[in-house]
């Protein structure tokens, strides 16, 4: 799947996730800068990509990530 | 909502959309509040808004109250905790295997009986506190064993591995249950409907501690839910089946009675025959039955009546609507008939336009989809959980046969309300008098000859009923009843006499059978009692003799609220009615004829 795509995806889960319409992803992107990034979020984030993308993450590769440019890197590597 | 199916992510959506409706002071009515406490092992705050979406579903706008995590022991015991402050309705203690420290000591029943009296201690206390501090209902759960083995099958069989310590302790949780106050949900079956392997995820174990896959929050959802129904008295009591194609296969009024399929050791005769099986398995612990079923009446119930294969009887149906209207309407009637709320019942259809009626008609009757094949209808009824049940006692045993005698009785009083109706369309009116010259004939005539519509049969000359007209101890009443059609002639004749101070006893009352049902009794009554309240008598004595014509006034004098004193050994019995007694309205006027002057 291209970075694009990945990117299109990943948003619309964010949205989701954190109930909110006109966030924005860029690869910079960490919890610091999203409202109620928190660990039970980071749970149910984790949770919803991995549905979404039919993917399955372990708990070193999610320890990992510094930020959203990683996260689209790994979800790369799967699909 | 019933129009939708939710996924966990939308139902997690819906419930924050829930949630931050209530924070902002909406009213969330018509849902019922319901405050639920939520303590526990592992992550359990993925689970609240996913449980009051599915709790919005089953008509509760609910509130968790959750604990600290993983502090469950100290947000029970203390008195001031949020749990306990917030007094919820229900405590659901969501402790798994890992929570209740269930530590493996294969081959060491010492050890392995006080792992399980530990596990079973801590909760109990965790009841005890919850009780006396918030005055709540705990939740137990059952636990889901681990899947992962040491010895294979033996794990069963050996005392304290980790199978056999989650069976014994699953014992002790339902004897808890069925002993107290608190109630059950029994993740273990949950678990194994789903397989243990697929409840049980290790990475989200290790990742984020949750007690089981996120896969199945939204089942696990649905299963507290229907406990808290059944505890506010939700869970539905009546199900409505579709006859064909649904209970039997194939077209009665097409196929005929040799053509439906129900027969043992054809595949598709047993799909329908578990429908039947579940349909009566349901009756049995107190689920009404009822049928809607677009078919002419007599044709819908032959299979009933004559198919030897038929599971299901008449009998079992507490109200049969078979005809051609719509089903909508149909099952409106049942929940009438029954007096039970829509919401109290279940459609089972095979037809995915009717469904579709009844969830856009009626959506507060549960309507559960099925598959084109009948062999998962029984097993999709059974999962849907429309009769949870938290309890099972005498009375829902027999609940069945309670409502199907009540739908009897209205059904009756239906036609009653409306046969009052017809009744006051006659302009009936009806004429007392006594016994006189002009009437003496047709009297003795009717003495003569009435014997079904008669108490006690006796028989009187022309002569004797002469001697009664004068007789100042005898009280005579004839009725004349007249309506629209006509004038019906004398159709009533009554004798009291005095049979003790301020008794009448009533001698003869006898009938024509042209005007039963009209209402003629109720009033030749309160003919009766004017005229024995005018006379200073005290009460009404009545007398039933049996004979082989009059069974149909065996309750006669009971009907019309006369108490029975005493019955003979010969089937007779005697009756009384005080005089004050009030008697109803009557839907016809009431006149009096004047006592005629005639030359001697």
């Amino acid at each position: 799947m291209d970075r694009d795509k990945i990117y299109a995806k990943l948003t619309s889960v964010f949205r989701d996730v954190f109930d909110e319409d006109d966030l924005s992803l860029m690869p910079e992107t960490t919890a610091e800068d999203v409202d109620g990034w928190d660990s039970l979020s980071h749970i149910r984030l984790v949770l919803a990509v991995s549905k979404s993308f039919g993917v399955k993450f372990s708990a070193s590769e999610i320890g990992g990530l510094k930020n959203v440019g990683e996260f689209v890197e790994l979800i790369q590597k799967k699909t | 909502m019933a129009n939708h199916a939710l996924d966990q992510w939308q139902l997690a959506r819906l419930g924050r959309a829930i949630a931050g409706a209530r924070e902002q002071g909406f009213s969330l009515k018509p849902l019922m509040p319901f405050r639920l406490g939520l303590i526990g092992n592992g992550t359990l705050d993925l689970m609240v808004p996913v449980l009051t979406a599915t709790a919005a579903r089953h008509g509760f706008a609910l509130e968790c109250i959750t604990g600290a995590y993983d502090q469950y022991l100290q947000d029970a015991l203390r008195p001031d905790s949020a749990l306990n402050r917030s007094r919820p309705d229900a405590v659901l203690v969501a402790l798994d295997h890992r929570g209740l420290a269930l530590q493996p000591s294969p081959g060491n029943e010492q050890v392995a009986a006080h792992t399980i009296d530990a596990a079973i201690g801590l909760l109990d206390t965790i009841r005890n506190a919850v009780a006396r501090n918030s005055g709540a209902v705990c939740i137990l759960q059952t636990l889901a064993a681990p899947p992962e083995g040491l010895f294979g099958s033996f794990d069963r069989a050996l005392s304290g591995t980790a199978r056999n310590l989650v069976d014994r302790l699953n014992q002790k949780v339902c004897e808890t249950v069925v002993t107290s106050t608190d109630l059950l949900l029994d993740v273990a079956g949950i678990a194994e409907t789903i397989g243990l392997a697929d409840w049980h995820s290790p990475a989200q174990w290790n990742l984020a501690k949750l007690p089981f896959s996120d896969d199945y929050v939204a089942l696990y959802a649905e299963h507290v839910c229907r406990i808290m129904g059944a505890m506010r008295g939700k869970s539905r009591r009546c199900l409505v089946l579709d006859l064909d194609n649904t209970v039997w296969g194939g077209v009665i009024g097409d196929d005929g009675l040799e053509g439906i399929q129900i027969a043992q050791g054809d595949a598709t005769g047993e799909a329908f025959l578990s429908v039947q099986q579940l349909a009566l398995a349901l009756r049995a612990r107190g689920v009404v039955l009822a049928v809607s079923s677009k078919n002419t009446d007599a044709i819908a119930r032959r299979p009933f009546r004559e198919h030897p294969d038929m599971l299901l009887k008449e009998d079992h149906i507490a109200v049969f609507q078979a005809n051609w209207e719509d089903k909508a309407t149909n099952i409106r009637a049942i929940a009438k008939e029954l007096a039970l709320g829509l919401d109290s019942l279940v459609f089972l259809d095979d037809n995915p336009v009717e469904r579709g009626l009844i969830r856009r008609e009626i959506p507060e009757v549960a309507v559960p989809e099925l598959e084109s094949d009948p062999s998962g209808y029984a097993r999709t009824l059974a999962a849907a959980g429309y009769f949870e049940a938290i309890g099972f006692s005498e009375e829902d045993r027999v609940r069945a046969e309670m409502y199907q005698a009540n739908a009897r009785r209205l059904s009756l009083q239906g036609q009653t309300s409306d046969l009052l109706s017809y009744l006051r369309s006659l302009e009936m009116r009806i004429v007392f008098g006594s016994f006189d010259r002009t009437t003496r004939s047709r009297v003795t005539q009717l003495i003569n000859k009435s014997n079904q519509f008669n108490l006690t049969t006796r028989r009187y000359t022309e002569s004797q009923i002469e001697q009664l007209e004068g007789d100042g101890e005898a009280v005579t009443m004839h009725a004349r009843l007249v309506d629209k059609f006509g004038d019906n002639g004398i159709i009533g004749v009554v004798i009291c006499r005095l049979s003790r101070p301020g008794t009448w006893l009533i001698d003869t009352w006898l009938m024509s059978c042209r005007v039963l049902g009209r209402c003629v009794e109720q009033a030749v009554l309160g003919e009766l009692l004017l005229r024995a309240r005018a006379a200073g008598i005290a009460t009404l004595e009545g007398l039933y003799i049996p004979t082989e014509r009059n069974e149909m006034v065996r309750d006669h004098y009971g009907k019309l609220g006369f108490t029975r004193i005493d019955v003979g050994s010969d089937g007779s019995s005697r009756w009384e009615l005080s005089v004050d007694t009030e008697t109803g309205d009557v839907p016809m006027t009431v006149e009096r004829q004047q006592p005629q002057l005639l030359p001697a």
